[in-house]
């Protein structure tokens, strides 16, 4: 398909902004570019046209079974779009509150904020929350900042932070970015074995970050002993939040002992994640950590009024502009409004129950390497079919022909030729019992045709890409 | 209960097939001592309910007033098509592009957005776009740094204030010392800078317009700076771009900008759209995703994330930032707005914002005691000197309706008398009358 440059045609007008063209003479002419700029010359309706068939080639919650284990990719209910969208917010500058006075003029605003944090508090146990961070790994990185200032505070020369080697990529990458070394341990039973941290964990240790469940989908029961164990060495616990979505109402982090967690509001509390992005990675703190919160901060006075506060003398600073991404939390604000307590506990209960029906479902048709009663997502293996030459990248590509979205691959890195599916609790029986269904008919597939699965996917815009290709040919505009 | 399908019969069914009695059988592992000491969230509400409440909180915030609120972030006008085509469900509820052949649309959407980008800044190479223009500005900073090994930057004060602080906080653990040049009443100081940087900078940081509204030309500047072998980096407004000379046409190795004024709504703060540009020879520093055009199998078009070497989830803690995806609704909104526009709609923009803002300064200039504070050309956005505090003229004229602007003493004490303004193709002749008369009746 064309690209919109392509289809330019010098001289079209798009949809002007108002009338008149003012001079340039205001500018010195030194000072002006030359020439055109190269954007397209469209009509509103090639613009449109070119959009809603781009759009058309894309897969979407909306339209898709998304089964895209560690990023739940649940419904997004449409309220919040509404909600998002009133003008009263939609309108507001930025920097108004800091002027004297105009605080007033968006308590609304202020409220919404105050609200989100104190809600998120409740739903995990932390003592305090900032929504500055504008992404999961933003948050990551605000976390691991929040670590680094904690120890400086106290004067202790910490070096090094660890991370299990089932963690994200994003996990060493932001204690890295923090300027922290990082120690990596090996799972047992696929979780964090509490003797390979003892064996590393010493006094240069800041922190450990764990998420739990983990990627694997397993529960990390040996929390407390390790709560204990990093207390004896004034290290701190991190929550990598992106799994939070199996365990609301039913264990809450700071009640656990953890003293930083970052929630990715896209996941946990379904808002849409926009192809990649904008997304809203809030982060939660126990009381000892709280005075280094990035600054500014939202509080309440006696008489209800909101107000913003800089005077946090040990705070990290700025990490966003403002109050990170408003529209994004304001839409988390509205789901957990709709679903309450009882609503967000059942949504894990059912999103819980998904995973377990489908992993027992697929048993016998997939290796899984961790078999038993698993959280919100499960890993499975390709290995049995590997033995025919179907991979894990096969099947994916098969599932697409086939309409679904395809499961996370290849991730976490400790299990050879990985699925990891996670269903999510708003797809109903019907939609897992066909994904299975056709799952099995892959691995059947896989014995008596497996080039047929190699083949995947001919139904769609395009086969596979080479990707290979692209990283050395380097074509990455449109050229003129 | 909402969002939940499954019915009764067929929690049942699953419970059977798993093998265990009750959902409660699921969650075992958490043993006692691990369960919530309290969940005292309110009762959910109906979708009515929650609307109006929301309703209720957007209605107590005022945004009725005329503004000249400015700073970096501005109140264009979004052609109705970025709405309507950025809000289908196949864009917006679509993740990260991991399968590339159910992701066509994303990934040639963002290809299209990095083209739109490298022209509007004169640069050859875009990545897929950062959270915002600040954090775009400290990862371009953090990528002068593993170019050259240096750990030196030299700042024009004439940054937005906002993104200095945000460069602050994001390099104490870094061991970077940050170099601070002053503005020259508003005007970016060419000469200080060029003075300040040495064989240890590994950036030169500066802004066009700068944060006052002050336009430079940076040619002799950035041509100083690599000769002693510093990476030249500028954050620049994408609107005025489309009329200012580029960063690529004087010499900058990364240009940054925050795209909030292509199509993004204010927001209270986001989200918003962080543009990183480079040229080929950085272009494996950059972080974050970034699209490439390749061919299938069949010899057809087709687009990729491409360079992944570079990232998080492959190289970990060695890769160049822990950024895993980007602001990609955004960037569409961004793509879409300039598309729909198109090439003269983008420049009757921008010309229409500096004839505007001309326009008010000439009326503001004419009060008694009101005189400009930003020398020489500018943009959309200019500085005033009143004859009172600013905080308090913007505060009488609130009161009236009117968002006098930004005051300078925010984040330049020295400036209490010091007013920011900004003007768009919003602004109506009529609005700068009433403006001007108002101040003139406010400073009596």
């Amino acid at each position: 398909m064309k690209t919109i440059f392509e289809q330019s045609v010098p001289g079209r007008e798009g949809c002007w902004p108002c009338e008149g063209m003012a001079e340039e003479a205001y500018i010195p002419k030194e000072l002006l570019r030359d020439g055109n700029i190269g954007l397209p010359s469209a009509s509103e309706l090639d613009v449109v046209r070119h959009f809603t068939r781009l759009s058309q080639k894309n897969y979407g919650v909306d339209s898709n079974f998304y089964p895209l284990g560690s990023c739940t990719m649940k419904y997004n209910p449409k309220f919040m779009e509404v909600a998002a969208n009133l003008p009263g917010f939609t309108r507001l500058h930025p920097v108004l509150p800091q002027l004297k006075g105009a605080g007033g003029f968006c308590q609304g605003a202020l409220e919404v904020v105050y609200e989100s944090e104190r809600l998120l508090c409740e739903l995990t146990g932390m003592h305090a929350f900032t929504m500055h961070p504008m992404a999961g790994a933003h948050g990551e990185l605000t976390g691991v900042m929040l670590m680094a200032a904690y120890h400086r505070d106290k004067g202790n020369k910490k070096t090094k932070v660890i991370v299990p080697d089932s963690a994200h990529g994003t996990n060493p990458a932001s204690a890295h970015a923090a300027g922290f070394d990082i120690v990596s341990i090996e799972s047992r039973d696929g979780i964090v074995d509490p003797e390979a941290l003892r064996k590393v964990l010493d006094d240069e240790v800041a922190g450990v970050m764990m998420t739990c469940p983990n990627t694997l989908g397993l529960f990390e029961k040996h929390l407390p002993e390790i709560v204990k164990m990093l207390r004896e060495v004034d290290a701190l616990l991190y929550y990598d939040g992106a799994n939070m979505n199996a365990i609301m109402g039913k264990m809450r982090v700071g009640d656990v002992g953890f003293d930083i967690v970052h929630l990715n509001l896209h996941k946990t509390l379904g808002t849409p994640h926009g192809g990649g992005g904008p997304g809203s990675g809030a982060v939660g703190v126990s009381e000892r950590v709280e005075p280094f919160l990035p600054v500014s901060r939202v509080e309440k006075l006696e008489d209800g009024q909101f107000f913003l506060s800089y005077d946090h003398p040990k705070s990290i600073g700025y990490v966003a502009p403002f109050y990170g991404n408003f529209a994004v939390y304001l839409k988390a604000y509205a789901y957990m409004l709709r679903l309450g307590g009882t609503g967000l506990r059942r949504a894990s209960e059912h999103a819980v129950l998904a995973a377990n029906y489908m992993r027992k479902r697929l048993e016998d048709h997939f290796e899984v390497p961790y078999n038993r009663i698993c959280m919100h997502e499960f890993v499975m293996s390709a290995v049995k079919q590997a033995e025919n030459g179907v991979r894990a990248l096969d099947v994916a590509k098969a599932l697409l022909d086939m309409g679904y979205h395809a499961p996370t691959i290849y991730f976490p890195l400790i299990v050879k030729e990985c699925l990891m599916i996670e269903p999510t609790e708003t797809e109903n029986k019907a939609t897992l019992d066909k994904f299975v269904d056709d799952l099995i008919a892959i691995a059947e597939l896989a014995e008596t045709d497996p080039e047929a699965v190699q083949a995947a996917p001919v139904n769609l815009p395009v086969s596979r890409l080479d990707e290979t290709h692209a990283a050395r040919a380097m074509e990455l505009t449109d050229d003129l | 209960m909402p969002f939940v399908p499954h019915t009764p019969d067929e929690v049942r069914e699953m419970l059977a097939t798993i093998g265990v009695n009750s959902i409660d059988d699921l969650f075992a592992e958490i043993t006692e001592d691990m369960q919530p000491r309290s969940f005292d969230l309110p009762e959910g509400l109906s979708e009515m309910e929650v609307l109006s409440r929301l309703e209720a909180m957007a209605a107590k915030n005022v945004t009725d007033r005329v503004s000249f609120l400015g700073a970096g972030f501005y109140d264009h006008y979004i052609p109705a098509a970025v709405d309507a085509l950025t809000m289908r469900g196949e864009f917006y509820t679509a993740y990260t592009p991991y399968q590339p052949e159910a992701s066509q649309g994303t990934l040639q959407a963002i290809f299209e957005y990095q083209t739109a980008m490298t022209r509007l800044l004169g640069m050859e190479c875009a990545n897929a776009s950062v959270y915002d223009g600040g954090t775009a500005l400290y990862e371009a900073l953090m990528m002068a740094v593993r170019k050259t090994r240096k750990r030196k930057a030299v700042v024009s004060e004439a940054l937005n204030p906002i993104y200095r602080v945000m460069l602050e906080s994001y390099t104490t653990n870094l061991h970077i010392e940050l170099v601070t040049v002053p503005h020259k009443n508003g005007r970016t100081d060419v000469e200080g800078l060029k003075a300040a940087i040495d064989d240890e900078t590994a950036a030169l940081i500066v802004q066009n317009p700068n944060f006052f509204g002050s336009i430079n030309d940076f040619t002799e500047l950035f041509a100083a700076a690599h000769e002693k072998k510093a990476v030249t980096i500028m954050s620049a407004y994408p609107v005025m771009q489309t009329v200012l000379k580029t960063p690529g046409e004087m010499g900058a190795d990364i240009a940054t900008a925050e795209g909030q004024s292509l199509g993004l709504p204010l927001s209270f703060g986001g989200p918003y759209l962080g543009v990183m540009t480079c040229t080929k020879k950085m272009v494996r520093q950059m972080p974050g995703r970034i699209v490439g055009r390749t061919q299938d199998t069949e010899g057809r078009t087709g687009y990729v994330l491409t360079l992944q070497a570079r990232e998080q989830h492959i190289r970990r803690q060695k890769a160049t930032s822990n950024i895993c995806s980007n602001q990609s609704l955004c960037a569409l909104r961004a793509l879409v707005h300039v598309c729909a526009l198109g090439e003269m709609g983008v420049k009757r923009a921008a010309r229409l914002s500096i004839e505007r803002a001309h326009m008010c300064a000439d009326r503001l200039t004419a009060i008694d005691g009101v005189s400009l504070l930003t020398e020489g050309p500018f943009g959309n956005e200019f500085a005033v000197t009143l004859p009172v505090n600013a905080y308090e003229a913007v505060a009488r004229l609130a009161e009236r309706g009117y968002i006098a602007g930004f005051p300078l003493s925010r984040y330049y004490t020295d400036l209490e008398n010091g007013l920011l303004v900004a003007c768009t193709e919003k602004t109506t002749e009529e609005q700068i009358g009433i403006f001007a008369e108002m101040l003139k009746g406010a400073l009596r």
